[in-house]
C-alpha cells in the first residue's frame, strides 16, 4: 500500500475541484492515508496521531507548485516534515565527536538479539578507522558463548577485547575494563551488555550500577529496524531507567519500513547515531535521516541502489566496461559480467523497487519472468565456449545446437539472446552518439 | 508432544490449576495487562457502545502490531453484530471479539507433526538475526530430552561468530549429541553429516539449528533451500517441522519474513519468542489470518520450561483475564 501512496493521493485530489491550494477539506482523506501508511510502517499509533497533525498545520495554505501534483505536495510536505522529526530540526544534535586524548566510554544496551555484540563491533571498526584506539568490554555473562562471539570479532578487527569471563559481576568487568583501557592508553572503552528486557528490574538495575560505576559518556540503545509498536514501551523504559543518549538502529539492510524509530525519536527526543546495514563487519554508518524518510513512506532508496551498485561493480571494472562499449568491443564475455553483478545485487524485483516510481509501476510477474530469462541467458552463455564469447560471429547453426544442448534451453532461445545482444549493441551505439553530441554525462554505473 | 503438561484439548474452560495456564498467564502478565485493561476500561468504563468506541478498538488492535487491514476486518465484523443487534452490552462485545480472535487462530491451529511419530522427524528452525533461533532449539532439546526422546542438534549456524559455542553449551546441558563442522563450513553439509548420525544412532529427533539470516538477502536464502534439498533427498519421508522463529516484538515486516521464508522452505508454523515483555505478539493473529501459517511454540520466560506450546484458547482466554 506503501508505494502507491502518491498515486493514491493524486487520485484523491483528482475528485476535488479546488486544487491549487491545500485546504483543511481536500486534505483531509489524504492525510488519512498518510496515516494508514505510517501505521503499516509500524510507527507508533500515537506518535502518528501528532505528526499528522503537525502536517496538517503545516500543508493547509500552502499553494501547489507547479511542477507537483497536489498529491506530491501533500507527500512533499510529509517527507520534510519526516526529516525534520528523524534529525531533530533546528534542535539537531552535534555530531559525536569524542577528545581523543581522554578515555572515552560507550555503553551499549538493549532487547536480547536486538544486536548489541556485533553492533559493539562494528562501532569499534568504525571508530578505529577514525583514528580513535578502541577497547571492547565483553560484559554478557548470561548468554552462553557471547563473550567468545565479541572475542572473535575483536580478533577480526584487530582491538583488543577485554573479558573476565562469566563468573564475575558486570558491574565488576566493566570498572576493570575501564582500569585495563586506561593502562592500555586506549581512548574509547565499548561495553557490551547482556540483551534484557526493559521490565526486568533486577538486570536493568545492574545498567544503573554500571553507569553509575564508570559513568559512560554515551549510552546506546541498540534497536531491531523490524520492532513494531512496543518500540515505544522499550525505548521510554530504557531512556527512564539508564538515561540513552542514542539510538543504534540494526539489521537495517532487511525490507522493513522501521517506522518505529520514528516512535523512538519522539518518545525519547533522542538522536539516531548509526545505522547497520549489513553482515559485514563494516557494514555500520552515520545515520542520514534523508534517506531513512523516503524509506518510511517507500519512495525508493536511491542512494541505497548506488552503494549496491558500487559493492557489486568494481571502479576498474566500470571503467573497462565504458571502454569496451564506446569502441563496440562488447562480447558475451561481458554481458555475462554483466549478469552476474546485476545478480548480485539480488532480484531484479528488489533492484527495481529502489528506484523512486518504477517499483510498483512493473508487474510482478513481468520482474519474476525477466530474473528467469537472466538466469537462462546466463546458462546459454556458460555453455558457449571463449572464443565464442569473444567472437559472437562464430556461433552457426551447428554451434548453436551445441549451445543449447548444454545449457538445456532451446535453439530459438539461442536466437533470441543473440537478437537482443545486437540490439543493446546498437543501444549503446546511439547512446555514445547522443553523449558525444550533448557532452553531457558518461555512462558510468559506479557513478 | 511433550507429554508432562499435556496437550489437553477436551475442555475450553482452562482449569486454574492447570501448572501450563498459570504460565502462560504470568508469562503474559505484560501483554495481558496493557492489553487487557485497556479493552476492559473501554467496555466496561460506562460509555457507549458506539462508533467512538469502536475507534478505539481499532486503535487498541492496531497498537497490539495485529496490523491495519486485520483490525479494520475485525472492527468491521463487530460493527456489523451492533448493527444487527445481536450485540448489546460490553459483555457480549468482548465476548464476540474474543471469539473472533479465536476463530482466526484456532483455524489455522495444528499440532506439531514430530515427536509422537516413530523412527526420525526433523525440526528445522529459521528466521531472521536475533529472534532466538538457537536458544529455542537448545530448550527444544532438552524438552524432548527430558520426555526421553533421543535428539541430535546440528549446528547449522556456521556464520555468526560463536554460534556453535552457543548451541554447544545447550547441547550439554541438554545432553544430547551435537553435531557440528568449523566456522564458515557449508551448513548444507552439517545437515547432511546429521543425517547420516541420526540414522546410524536410531534418533527421534533431528534438531537443526540455522543462521540468522534476513529475508531480502538471496545467497542466504538459497543456502536455506540447498538445507532443504539436502532432507528432501535423504530423509524424503520422514515427518518435518519448519518452524519459523518470531520475535514477539515482531511489527508487520514479520508478514514479509514469513511470505520469504515460504517461498525458500515451506513452513509449517511459527514460534514465537520474548512474549515476556510488554510486546503483544498481535501479529500471530495477522499471520494466521493472511498466511494461514499457526504459532505452534511459544516462549515466555528465559527459564528451560518457559518454551511451551501454543493452545488459541489459553493465549486468548489469558489476553482477556485481569
Amino acid at each position: 500500500m506503501f508505494d502507491n501512496l502518491t498515486n493514491k493521493l493524486d487520485s484523491i485530489f483528482k475528485k476535488l475541484r479546488s486544487k491549487g491550494v491545500l485546504t483543511e477539506d481536500n486534505i483531509n482523506e489524504s492525510l488519512r492515508e498518510v496515516r494508514l501508511a505510517l501505521l503499516e510502517a509500524d510507527v507508533n499509533f500515537k506518535v502518528v496521531k501528532e505528526f499528522i497533525e503537525k502536517v496538517k498545520v503545516r500543508a493547509v495554505g500552502q499553494e501547489v507548485l507547479k511542477s507537483l501534483t497536489p498529491g506530491q505536495q501533500v507527500i512533499k510536505v510529509v517527507h520534510e516534515e519526516l526529516i525534520e522529526l528523524l534529525s531533530g530540526g533546528t534542535h539537531a544534535p552535534a555530531p559525536l565527536n569524542p577528545k581523543k586524548d581522554k578515555l572515552n566510554i560507550w555503553m551499549m544496551a538493549g532487547l536480547q538479539g536486538s544486536g548489541k555484540t556485533t553492533a559493539a563491533a562494528k562501532l569499534a571498526n568504525l571508530m578505529k578507522k577514525q583514528g580513535y584506539r578502541p577497547m571492547l568490554a565483553a560484559g554478557d555473562i548470561y548468554r552462553p558463548a557471547a563473550i567468545q562471539q565479541l572475542e572473535v570479532l575483536g580478533q577480526k578487527i584487530d582491538v583488543p577485547v577485554f573479558s573476565l569471563g562469566d563468573k564475575v559481576s558486570p558491574v565488576e568487568i566493566c570498572k576493570k575494563a575501564k582500569e585495563a583501557a586506561e593502562a592500555k592508553d586506549c581512548n574509547l572503552l565499548i561495553l557490551d551488555t547482556a540483551g534484557r528486557l526493559h521490565i526486568d528490574e533486577e538486570l536493568m538495575k545492574e545498567l544503573q550500577d554500571i553507569r553509575e560505576a564508570v559513568s559512560p559518556s554515551e549510552t546506546f540503545l541498540v534497536c531491531d529496524a523490524m520492532i513494531g509498536q512496543d518500540a515505544v514501551n522499550v525505548a521510554k523504559q530504557f531512556h527512564e531507567s539508564i538515561g540513552t543518549t542514542g539510538l543504534i538502529l540494526s539489521k537495517l539492510d532487511g525490507d522493513a519500513r522501521g517506522g518505529a524509530i520514528l516512535s523512538i525519536r519522539s518518545v525519547t527526543g533522542q538522536p539516531i547515531r548509526f545505522a547497520s546495514v549489513g553482515e559485514k563487519i563494516e557494514d555500520l554508518e552515520l545515520f542520514l535521516p534523508e534517506r531513512m524518510a523516503s524509506r518510511i513512506l517507500g519512495m525508493g532508496d536511491v542512494i541505497g541502489l548506488i552503494e549496491k551498485v558500487k559493492d557489486s561493480i568494481s571502479m576498474d571494472e566500470a571503467e573497462a566496461m565504458k571502454e569496451k562499449m564506446q569502441n563496440q568491443s562488447f562480447t558475451f564475455e561481458d554481458f555475462r559480467k554483466q549478469l552476474k553483478a546485476i545478480k548480485s545485487m539480488g532480484s531484479l524485483d528488489s533492484i527495481l523497487n529502489m528506484i523512486p516510481g518504477v517499483g510498483k509501476n512493473l508487474p510482478k510477474e513481468a520482474m519474476e519472468e525477466s530474473d528467469v530469462q537472466m538466469r537462462r541467458f546466463e546458462a546459454i552463455i556458460n555453455s558457449m565456449t571463449l572464443e565464442e564469447r569473444l567472437t559472437p560471429d562464430l556461433i552457426n547453426s551447428s554451434r548453436k545446437q551445441r549451445i543449447a544442448r548444454g545449457s538445456g534451453t532451446s535453439v530459438q532461445e539461442i536466437n533470441q539472446l543473440i537478437k537482443q545482444f545486437d540490439q543493446l549493441k546498437k543501444m549503446m551505439k546511439m547512446f555514445q552518439k547522443q553523449t558525444q553530441k550533448k557532452r553531457f554525462g558518461r555512462f558510468n554505473p559506479a557513478r | 508432544m511433550f507429554g508432562f503438561w499435556g496437550t489437553k484439548k477436551e475442555t475450553n474452560e482452562p482449569p486454574a490449576q492447570n501448572g501450563w495456564f498459570q504460565k502462560i498467564k504470568s508469562g503474559l502478565t505484560a501483554t495481558r495487562n496493557l492489553f487487557s485493561k485497556r479493552v476492559n476500561d473501554l467496555f466496561f468504563g460506562g460509555g457507549k457502545l458506539d462508533e467512538e468506541m469502536l475507534e478505539k478498538l481499532e486503535e487498541i488492535l492496531i497498537t497490539s502490531d495485529i496490523g491495519v487491514s486485520t483490525s479494520l476486518k475485525l472492527v468491521d465484523h463487530l460493527r456489523q453484530l451492533l448493527k444487527k443487534g445481536s450485540i448489546n452490552t460490553p459483555e457480549q462485545l468482548q465476548e464476540a471479539l474474543k471469539t473472533e480472535l479465536l476463530d482466526i487462530l484456532s483455524q489455522v491451529a495444528k499440532p506439531m507433526s514430530v515427536g509422537d511419530h516413530q523412527g526420525l522427524g526433523t525440526i528445522m528452525l529459521v528466521g531472521v538475526n536475533g529472534t532466538g533461533k538457537t536458544t529455542a532449539t537448545g530448550k527444544i532439546a532438552k524438552l524432548f530430552h527430558q520426555d526421553g526422546k533421543k535428539v541430535i542438534l546440528a549446528a547449522a549456524d556456521t556464520f555468526r561468530a560463536a554460534a556453535i559455542d552457543q548451541l554447544e553449551v545447550w547441547a550439554y546441558r541438554a545432553e544430547c549429541p551435537l553435531i557440528k563442522h568449523a566456522h564458515g563450513a557449508d551448513p548444507a553439509a552439517v545437515v547432511f553429516d546429521a543425517i547420516t548420525a541420526s540414522k546410524a544412532r536410531q534418533a527421534d529427533i533431528l534438531l537443526i539449528d540455522t543462521a540468522g539470516r534476513l529475508h531480502t538477502k538471496i545467497n542466504l536464502m538459497e543456502e536455506l533451500k540447498k538445507i532443504g534439498r539436502v532432507l528432501d533427498r535423504e530423509i524424503p519421508e520422514a515427518p518435518r517441522e519448519t518452524l519459523l522463529v518470531l520475535d514477539a516484538t515482531t511489527g508487520q515486516n514479520a508478514i514479509q519474513q514469513a511470505k520469504l521464508f515460504s517461498e525458500s522452505v515451506p513452513l509449517s508454523g511459527i514460534i514465537l519468542t520474548k512474549l515476556d515483555g510488554t510486546a503483544k505478539g498481535g501479529i500471530i493473529i495477522t499471520l494466521a489470518d493472511e498466511m494461514k501459517l499457526p504459532v505452534k511454540l511459544i516462549g515466555v520466560g528465559e527459564g528451560i520450561d518457559d518454551l511451551r506450546e501454543f493452545n488459541p484458547d489459553y493465549f486468548v482466554t489469558a489476553l482477556f483475564e485481569g
